[in-house]
């Protein structure tokens, strides 16, 4: 058991260094360094550099050397003292500016988990339970709509009702009187109240997608020999349904969040900046938009980064829910 | 079966399929509308009744007009409009357009309209339908330079609907490639192959698209940047495909007509090739059919950003640009419509890839 989960995280090492491989060339990609684009802007702002001063800086980046020297430098600053570079547009140092919004798109997305579990896992069970009635073909027809509609045109349809319908605008995560105030109890509350409008959103895609696995699981669980034998034995219909098929259906469910987790990541990014909410969304976007690669390329890591580590998670959770992984594995 | 038996174990493999979608009657549906769209899209300057360009300031934001058949003098055959007319709202001054009920336009077919190069081949100025006599026909309302949404919607359907398909097919070569490689040879091979595709797919997809596309220089053009963009989408898209081919090599290269065919002195490739990629052909077809959406989803969303196509090229995602603040949705709901065809396309091409798959599996009763 130890070994197969030292085993998982040493597989994690190699993944995270492809995704840092694969998110330092996204910061190459635009034509041109960051320096001369940030330099440009200086300029444009009538501020003069001085020549030496972007020499110390080409130095400090090592923009000159070759491409992998400069990988091997972002990285150690990294690795070692947490440094993701600066950002060029506000001359801040990465970290800072993206540790709040990155806690936020956490709360979100683990919020969205939580939820889409909570709709879906009762409603798959009770499409299976009662395949073909009229409301499992509703919960069906309901998941494709969910399906086909992205995210992002949620939001704006959800806006648009609610500021016809209730004369509110559906943004932010805080009201205004908590926006800039310190943590507290009260601000967490404030944060709850309008916490659900984003994860409901999010949460609608991953859900209907749910619904469909559960209730697919439940009925081949169903139709097997020793659900009949436990009806036979007179096991109560709900107690043998929670017991015994429900459990098994669940497993394959909590091994999804690997692909859930991407998901909702990516739902949450384009949710937030149509609702303006303060996580990483609406910053990557900007950040994107000023060609400001330092700062974007971090933001996609770590969510990257993030993604992997719930992977992960999820797989460990697994193999403490299921024993037969854990027998399989020691029998090789 | 309404067939006889005799024809039916006669029956091609794709005779079978088409026999077995034609009874999923939503798919039938949904493929028809499918068509309709492309068609639409074909054929989108003849069919719209303006031209993607054709401003009309003095009704910027203008709602969509009501076709109607019944008027004060009772019921007319003909569709017609009433003519649009702008006040300015005494209080706060805003445009409000009200419906002049003395002036009617009814709808005619073949009127001539703005001059357009049908195809880029010839000039014409006939449209299928509109009206004449200086009316105007706004079936989905007018943007903020008074251009026709419908139109517009018409228009961007050309490169909504093609981005898909083009994403698909560049994820369809690479995806069929790599996954066939890595099926075929197996061994370490396999395995970067596969810990590429779990760390490629361990991205979440729209922060990596934002920020691929965003590296797209400014400067390119129009159809540098279709390309671009179509390149981005495939860069993720080809994953779950190799994944499919992979896992369908690896239980068809132990089959007794794979092994045949090997005895015989066939390449691998021609193996490959020429005898287990037919065999699979049509599950493929089914993952295309389902990867279709995805591209669609993807190039409006990053449209819808700004970060996808930009103007002169008209998508859905360009348009529902207009749509990205809670003012514009409040005061000109209407610009949300393109939503509508995205989604119509969406679950249309759903249904269409549930029907196939149903189609294509030979076990299924």
């Amino acid at each position: 058991m130890l070994a197969l989960i030292a085993k998982r995280i040493l597989w994690m090492i190699p993944t995270l260094i492809a995704i840092s491989m694969i998110t330092f060339a996204i910061i190459q990609l635009p034509p041109g360094d960051y320096l001369t684009s940030h330099i440009a802007a200086l300029q444009e702002m009538g501020e003069t550099v001085a020549e030496n001063e972007i020499a110390a800086l080409r130095k400090q980046y090592a923009l000159d050397e070759p491409l992998y020297v400069q990988y091997w430098e972002w990285m150690k600053g990294m690795v070692w003292r947490g440094d993701l570079g600066m950002s060029f547009e506000e001359s801040r140092p990465v970290a800072t500016l993206i540790g709040e919004r990155l806690l936020l798109t956490v709360v979100i997305s683990i919020a969205t988990l939580i939820l889409t579990w909570a709709i879906a896992i009762p409603i798959g069970i009770y499409s299976a339970v009662r395949q073909y009635s009229a409301a499992d073909y509703a919960f069906s027809f309901l998941g494709f709509i969910g399906l086909a509609t992205p995210s992002f045109l949620l939001a704006l349809i959800f806006m648009y009702i609610g500021y016809s319908v209730f004369g509110v605008s559906a943004g932010g995560l805080f009201s205004p009187e908590f926006q800039g105030a310190a943590w507290s109890f009260a601000k967490l509350w404030d944060l709850l109240k309008h916490l659900w409008i984003p994860v409901l959103i999010v949460g609608l895609e991953g859900t209907a997608g749910l619904i469909r696995i559960m209730r697919g699981n439940l009925l081949d669980e169903l139709r097997k020999q020793y659900v009949l034998t436990a009806r036979a034995k007179g096991v109560g219909r709900l107690k043998l349904l929670l017991k015994y098929p429900v459990r098994v259906a669940i497993n394959p469910i909590v091994s999804t969040i690997g692909w859930l987790l991407p998901a909702i990541v990516s739902g949450a990014t384009i949710t937030s900046v149509v609702l303006g909410l303060p996580t990483t969304g609406p910053r990557l976007l900007q950040a994107l938009m000023n060609q400001d690669m330092f700062l974007a390329g971090s933001m996609v890591m770590m969510l990257s980064f993030l993604t992997v580590v719930g992977t992960l998670i999820s797989d460990l959770l697994l193999l403490w829910l299921d024993p037969r992984i854990r027998y399989e594995k020691r029998g090789e | 079966m309404s067939e006889p038996g005799d024809k039916l174990s006669t029956a091609s493999q794709w005779k079978l399929m088409w026999w077995k979608f034609r009874r999923h009657k939503l798919a039938v549906v949904a493929a028809l509308i499918i068509l309709s769209l492309y068609f639409a899209a074909l054929f989108c300057e003849f069919l719209a009744p303006y031209t993607l360009d054709h401003r009309d300031v003095a009704n910027a934001y203008a709602p969509p007009q009501r076709l109607r058949f019944f008027s004060d003098d009772g019921f007319h055959l003909r569709p017609f409009v009433y003519a649009l007319e702008c006040q300015r709202h005494p209080e706060t001054l805003r445009k409000v357009y009200v419906e002049d009920r003395s002036r009617r336009y009814p709808l005619r077919l073949f009127v001539r309209g703005p001059r357009y190069r049908f195809w880029g081949l010839f000039e014409t100025d006939i449209h299928l339908f509109g009206v004449e006599g200086g009316g105007t026909l706004y079936l989905l309302g007018t943007d903020s330079l008074g251009r026709d949404l419908f139109s517009r919607i018409l228009y961007g359907s050309r490169i909504s609907l093609t981005i898909g398909l083009i994403g698909v097919a560049m994820s369809f070569f690479l995806g069929l490639t790599i996954g066939g490689i890595s099926g075929y040879f197996g061994g370490w091979v396999d395995g970067v192959i596969q810990r590429l595709i779990e760390v490629l797919r361990s991205f979440p997809s729209i922060p990596l698209w934002m920020a691929l596309s965003a590296a797209l220089p400014a400067h390119w053009s129009p159809l540098k940047v279709y390309l671009g963009i179509t390149i981005v989408l495939s860069f993720l898209g080809w994953t779950g495909l190799a994944r499919q081919v992979r896992g369908k090599i690896l239980s068809l290269r132990e089959e007794d007509f794979a092994t045949a065919a090997r005895l015989c002195g066939a390449s691998q490739w021609r193996v490959l090739w020429r005898h287990l990629l037919p065999s699979f052909m049509s599950h493929i077809i089914v993952s295309l059919t389902l990867a279709v959406p995805g591209m669609i989803l993807g190039e409006t969303a990053l449209s819808f950003l700004g970060l996808g196509l930009r103007p002169p090229i008209t998508s859905w995602g360009v348009l529902l640009k207009e749509a990205q603040n809670v003012q514009a949705v409040a005061l000109h709901p209407w610009l949300l419509t393109p939503v509508v065809f995205v989604i119509l396309t969406v679950l249309a091409f759903n249904f269409v890839g549930d029907g196939l798959r149903d189609a294509a599996d030979p076990y299924a009763r």
